[in-house]
């Protein structure tokens, strides 16, 4: 499943340095991997492991120090700042741990954020924004303010917000990390449900073996290497272990 | 795009209302300042410039020098040196345009039940263009009047006012030191003169008239001052010097010997308080300024707080797809409305301040359209100049330090 042209994410060789007072500290080495579109994939890993830099050079929140990584066809290394501003406002969805809500705008307006860096227009805008909201259930609470709603429903609206530009890709980095046992099965069923009614692939970085249940595909790192790539299901047990 | 974006900044704005309040209040009294003391300034060099056109412009007075009489030393003006055939040799220098020898005195003057005291002025018919001085009514006297030293009088406004009342006073007799005097004309309203005093409270009547009938002199023909108009401002250095040659030629003074009269310049005097008058106005402009400036620097620090304490914010703005310019510009626009606001209530308060030192002090104010645009200006310039930088600090950040801020 790796190599073909119109992989969402294809990674090769990829490195990632970071520079401190005592030289060079390696913290991913080597990462070769594809992602498919409609593909729902787990990243696992202990901490230190790597996985929230992997989780930040896939978003294109960081950069890495070789190799090659290509989003949706388009080579990541050879874009300026405003153009993986682009690539984040259009070809990703965001969904964090800790919400990353904007505490004074309204429900609404925080839907309708991505949209207006994309440029549509204000009724456009509300329309869409609307259209999330009754898609993750919260269609009642459009004028509230984030800290209104509870975090199951704050996580609603954040997956809604990733979803109203119609990305081809969600990146989900421990969603469930501060939500109850209940909630998280109901943010990873509205996941679930995205990803096969609409085909939306979802990468997902996760400590919880439950919640990485729900992909199709386990990745695991340790030590900045990827030691399991493979169905979650043929997955060895210590590669489903929950890390800290 | 940009509307989204000013509700955006508006937002922000009203999260924390008292310190937009305060780092407006920066904006208000910066702005504020520069009107008033623009209206205060430039209220005070419009006084001064009417003062000195109402004195008459391009003069020079020649005074009679002092004399000294048993040991007392008697003012400028007190020896009989100046004569009115001086006046008339002045006349015939080149570059002279008018010449107006002058005596004056204080006088009783009786209008029916009312009387009044005040300054004659014996002077020529030139006396009027020399001070541009109009008539209100009637007419002026003339050469003829001045050979004959008739009973003529030309009464100043606020003469007529005290003589008269409401009742026209052309062609009325009055009777100054009970000899009766015909009035031919009224001179238009002339105001303060630079040092305060009422111009206006004063009486025109032919010089020969006032020698000989009114104050007597025991030198015929002196005057105490003759005034002298040049045709231009270029030419006063050469009409100065040439006057000085011509009258220590007449009064035959030897080489060595000190002038027994004085010239002085008028309009070097005037020019030099209009002068004054600006650079005051120019200095409390320039104080203004700094309390503007100031305030600048108050936005530019508040602006700074803001973008540090709102980094996760910028940070997640920039993860769901914020260029650094979108960032820039949310910036800009919140240190510009802060700006515009301020410089609107500034202007409010700065004119509303004017009108009232007006009305407390009666100090002349003058807000002209001009200082309001330059205010204005200066604080949309001071916005964006002091907005840029931490502005800029905020759009340079990085995506994943931002969002890792805590």
């Amino acid at each position: 499943m790796s190599g073909t042209a119109d992989a969402v994410i294809r990674i090769e060789q990829l490195h990632k340095e970071y520079e401190t007072d005592a030289g060079p500290v390696p913290v991913l080495k080597d990462i070769s991997v594809s992602v498919m579109p409609g593909e729902f994939v787990a990243i696992m890993g202990p901490s230190g492991s790597g996985k929230s830099t992997f989780m930040n050079i896939l978003g294109c929140l960081d950069v890495a120090t070789s190799g090659s990584y290509r989003l949706n066809g388009r080579d990541v290394g050879a874009l300026n700042r405003d153009e993986l501003a682009h690539l984040r406002n259009q070809v990703i969805g965001f969904v964090f741990q800790g919400f990353n809500l904007l505490p004074r705008a309204s429900i609404e307006d925080n839907i309708a954020l991505p949209l207006i860096y994309r440029g549509t227009p204000g009724d456009e805008r509300l329309r869409r924004a609307n259209e999330m909201l009754a898609k993750v259930g919260l269609a009642t609470h459009r004028a509230s303010r984030p800290n209104q709603i509870s975090g199951g429903q704050q996580q609603r609206v954040a997956i809604a917000r990733a979803l109203v530009n119609q990305p081809k890709l969600i990146l989900a980095d421990e969603p469930t990390g501060n939500l109850d046992t209940h909630t998280s099965q109901e943010i990873m069923a509205l996941f679930t449900e995205l990803n096969e009614r609409d085909g939306i692939t979802i990468v997902l970085v996760t400590h919880e073996s439950d919640i990485a249940a729900y992909a199709q595909r386990l990745v695991r790192l340790a030590d900045g290497r990827i030691v399991y790539d493979g169905p979650v299901a043929h997955a060895e047990p210590q590669h489903l272990e929950a890390t800290t | 795009m940009i509307s989204a974006m000013l509700g955006e900044a508006w937002l922000a704005m009203g999260a924390n209302r008292l310190r937009t309040f305060l780092t407006m209040l920066g904006m208000v009294i910066g702005v504020g300042a520069v009107i008033l003391m623009l209206a205060v300034g430039q209220g005070a060099q419009q006084q001064v410039q009417a003062s000195i056109a109402s004195m008459g412009s391009n003069l020079f007075i020649v005074l009679s020098g002092s004399t000294t009489s048993g040991g007392l030393r008697m003012g400028g003006g007190a020896a009989p040196t100046l004569t009115l055939a001086d006046a008339q040799a002045i006349e015939e220098l080149p570059s002279v345009s008018a010449v107006a020898p002058s005596s004056s005195g204080t006088a009783q003057m009786v209008y029916g039940p009312n009387n009044w005291s005040t300054q004659v002025i014996g002077s020529t018919p030139s006396y009027l263009t020399v001070r541009d001085w109009r008539l209100a009514e009637g007419f002026p006297f003339t050469d003829s009047d001045i050979r004959s030293a008739t009973r003529v009088a030309l009464l100043g406004q606020t003469v007529v006012q005290n003589l008269f009342g409401d009742e026209s006073a052309v062609g009325k007799t009055i009777r100054i030191k009970n000899s009766p005097y015909v009035v031919l004309g009224v001179l238009a309203q002339k105001g303060q003169s630079l040092d305060g005093r009422d111009q206006d409270d004063s009486v025109i009547v032919p010089v020969t008239t006032a020698q000989r009938k009114l104050f007597g002199s025991q030198f015929a023909g002196t005057v105490r001052m003759i005034m002298v108009q040049a045709e231009s401002a270029e030419s006063m250095p050469a009409v100065e010097k040439s006057m000085n040659e011509l009258l220590r030629q007449r009064h035959r003074i030897r080489e060595n010997a000190d002038n027994d009269f004085s010239v002085r310049n008028l309009t070097a005097a005037a020019n030099t308080a209009a002068e004054t008058a600006q650079v005051m106005s120019l200095m409390l402009g320039a104080i203004a300024s700094v309390s503007l400036l100031v305030g600048g620097i108050g936005i530019m620090n508040i602006m700074l707080v803001s973008v540090t304490e709102r980094t996760r914010e910028i940070g997640i703005r920039m993860a769901i797809g914020a260029r650094g310019n979108d960032i820039l510009l949310q910036f800009l626009l919140e240190a510009i409305i802060i700006s515009i606001i301020g410089c609107l209530i500034g202007v409010a308060l700065g004119v509303g301040g004017a009108l009232l030192v007006n009305k407390i002090s009666g100090m002349a104010v003058v807000i002209t359209v001009s200082s309001i645009v330059t205010a204005f200006a200066v604080a949309a310039a001071v916005g964006i100049f002091f907005g840029w930088y931490p502005a800029r600090k905020a759009a340079g950040m990085k995506p994943i330090d931002a969002l890792r801020y805590q």
